[in-house]
């Protein structure tokens, strides 16, 4: 493999792993206020229709892009009046609101169905940084979205770990009750989180629609909702890491397109199901790393005002 | 005036009836919004969708039929939800089932048809049931969330039966297509009253009766069960915990792997990708409804494969067949949500206590 095969190979890697990043920094945001969302799955696909179809009907993606951020927000909210207005169980919810997603984009995508979408977004060469030898093509000639997810991630982690706002974020989630002792309006939170975090998650279905494939078609997400979830565990719900992640599965896709381009015996169909056992393998390992991989506290866990 | 939310102490039970219905009717209501948006008549459809599940004898044979796959996978997720184990690996499980299943019939059709059946049977009852230990084993062993590893699976399987059917097993006649040859009419489940109801529901009901017996009577269901309502308590009492899980998985994705023999021995006559077409999430909503009663499940059963008949009857009238799996997610929500009202008492407070001036004071 030469260098710029080599190159070519990073600049998939980070394409096929942003929708990912999206995805899991969405769902760890959700989960760190307390809320197992494992509707990230039907997020998306909510997501990667409302983007497509309104990017195609105003031939402009920013619009798609905001389209989908505000059916995300929708979407987080339904889920925050089932998980935190009638307190339901959230696994039961989650599988929900994926059937749900499930059904809703293939119904309201028909008219979309295969369609190439005209304004993608395209790839913009950053001066300078393009110009470093092996990471800077893979890395600074992407797409506005790539971009956006580079300078979301330290936002996320800083805001999170260093600020006043993060740390009440990471109380509601550990400890509800001394969270609302303090005064802080744990419902609001929660409202407040789920949706922001469903509206992320959703950029990372658009991503799929608008960028990196770029058409629609039923579940086109494939599982990348699921590989998000267990992400989130893998990082310790560490923004940081997340990323790390996202781009192993992102290597792990761009490693096989280059296997079946170089020719070889090994049937695709067995290609295609690595993604699904390194998901189960990066559990395995955090697992092991912390004996039980520990999460927020009060996570998928109600929050009863008046007490018991 | 305050409106004031209390936990219950009983139900009273004409809410464990209405509930239901109501959350039913809303779902209902709200897909018909989306019906309406898509350029079809919401009420027509609905009538549409009504008589292609329940208007003829044959219409209804078409619910049984559908259900079929529905209840013995459900019957499966419901023996895993006694110990709070979530099986959403249920369409994974199916095409193990119907994988192995297919396998005796394609390379032993001589065999004696009972032997050949009964053959297909527990080899389809084995590798469902085997899918799920694997992927529960994580689970069981590292504490690793069963509903992500259960759900891997499901891709896993899913890309393995496509390879099959489109590589060693293809059909050697119809090459173009990603199914196996059909198989030979001894390795056919009978069909009865002329309709395309097959020996499968004869399976749901045993299996059933066999799975109530096992959860309400026997020592291990009572182990299940203690398992389900504290981990803590049955590590204490002494029980062995991870035995009883493995052999719950075992039966769960078994019953998921009969209802993959069932499909491909009833009705298709050949294994083909798509086999398990959403029955196992399907089964799991069906437990998520119905809980872990066998005879709720076959009773739930049937109203979800009648939605699946009558969405894809409803393809006539210009709405997309997705719109089953739109009312189940919806369904699902507003059963959950009214779960609430069991729960909880709300009332409104108008008594002039000091609260209630201070409240409208300001």
């Amino acid at each position: 493999m030469d260098i710029h095969m080599f190159s070519a190979l990073l600049h998939t890697m980070v394409t096929a792993g942003t929708p990912i990043v999206y995805a899991a920094l969405g769902e760890l945001i959700t989960e760190r206020v307390g809320i197992l969302n494992l509707g990230v799955e039907g997020v998306m696909l909510i997501g990667s229709v409302a983007g497509f179809a309104a990017a195609s009907q105003f031939s402009n993606h920013w619009i798609g892009l905001g389209a989908a951020i505000i059916a995300g927000a929708i979407t987080g909210f339904f889920y925050a009046v089932l998980c935190v207005g009638f307190k339901v169980d959230q696994v039961v919810a989650g599988i929900a609101l994926t059937t749900f997603g499930i059904g809703f984009s293939a119904f309201v995508g028909k008219p979309w169905l295969g369609l190439p979408l005209a304004v993608p977004f395209e790839d913009i060469r950053l001066p300078i940084l393009a110009d470093i030898p092996i990471i800077g093509e893979p890395f600074f000639d992407q797409d506005a979205l790539v971009y956006i997810s580079y300078i979301l991630v330290p936002i996320l982690w800083y805001f999170i770990y260093k600020t006043r706002p993060g740390l009440h974020l990471r109380s509601v989630g550990e400890n509800p009750r001394a969270a609302d002792t303090l005064g802080i309006n744990v419902t609001r939170m929660r409202y407040g989180y789920t949706m922001i975090g469903c509206a992320i998650a959703a950029i990372g279905g658009a991503y799929l629609t608008m960028a990196f494939v770029p058409t629609w078609f039923e579940e086109i997400t494939v599982g990348r909702g699921w590989i998000a979830v267990s992400l989130v565990i893998f990082s310790g719900w560490n923004p940081l890491i997340v990323i790390a992640g996202a781009y192993l599965f992102g290597g792990l896709d761009a490693a096989t397109l280059y296997i079946q381009a170089a020719g070889t015996n090994i049937p695709s169909h067995f290609l295609a199901m690595g993604p699904y056992i390194l998901t189960i393998l990066v559990l395995v390992l955090a697992a092991r790393k912390r004996k039980g991989g520990l999460g927020p506290a009060a996570l998928a866990i109600p929050y009863d005002s008046e007490g018991q | 005036m305050k409106i004031k939310i209390e936990k219950r102490l009983d139900v009273p039970f004409i809410l464990t009836i209405l509930l239901p219905l109501i959350a039913v009717l809303i779902a209902f209501a709200l897909s018909g919004i989306l019906i309406k948006t898509a350029g079809a008549d919401p009420i027509a459809a609905y009538k549409t969708m009504w008589s292609g599940a329940f208007g003829s004898t044959y219409s209804f044979s078409e619910t049984v039929v559908a259900s079929i796959p529905l209840i013995l996978a459900g019957l499966g997720v419901g023996i895993a939800a006694h110990a709070k184990l979530w099986n959403i690996g249920g369409e994974g499980q199916i095409m193990m089932g119907a994988f192995a299943a297919s396998g005796l019939a394609l390379f032993y059709p001589d065999l004696p048809r009972p032997v050949l059946l009964g053959g297909m049977m527990i080899l389809g009852f084995l590798a469902g049931g085997l899918w799920a230990v694997i992927a529960s084993l994580p689970r069981i062993y590292l504490g690793i969330n069963e509903i992500i590893t259960t759900m891997m699976f499901n891709f896993i399987a899913g890309f393995w039966v496509s390879y099959i059917v489109q590589g060693p097993w293809r059909d050697p006649i119809l090459v173009a297509f990603p199914f196996t040859a059909q198989f030979d009419k001894a390795a056919w489940l009978p069909r009865y009253f002329g309709t395309r109801i097959h020996l499968g529901l004869g399976m749901a009901l045993v299996a059933a009766v066999v799975i109530t017996i096992l959860i309400y009577k026997s020592k291990w269901g009572y182990e299940l069960r203690v398992i389900g309502g504290s981990l803590k308590a049955a590590n204490y009492s002494g029980i062995n915990v991870k035995k009883s899980l493995l052999l719950a998985m075992l039966l769960s994705g078994g019953m998921a792997g009969l209802a993959g023999m069932a499909e491909v021995s009833g009705i298709l006559h050949r294994l083909q990708e798509g086999i398990a077409a959403g029955a196992g999430f399907s089964a799991f909503i069906l437990v998520a409804l119905a809980g872990g009663n066998p005879f709720g499940i076959i009773v739930t059963g049937l109203l979800l494969g009648a939605l699946l008949t009558g969405g894809t009857s409803a393809q006539t009238m210009g709405v997309p067949p997705q719109i089953a799996d739109i009312l189940q997610g919806l369904i699902l929500f507003f059963a959950l949500a009214s779960s609430f009202f069991t729960r909880y008492r709300v009332w409104i407070d108008r008594s002039k206590d000091k609260s209630a001036i201070v409240d409208s004071g300001d």
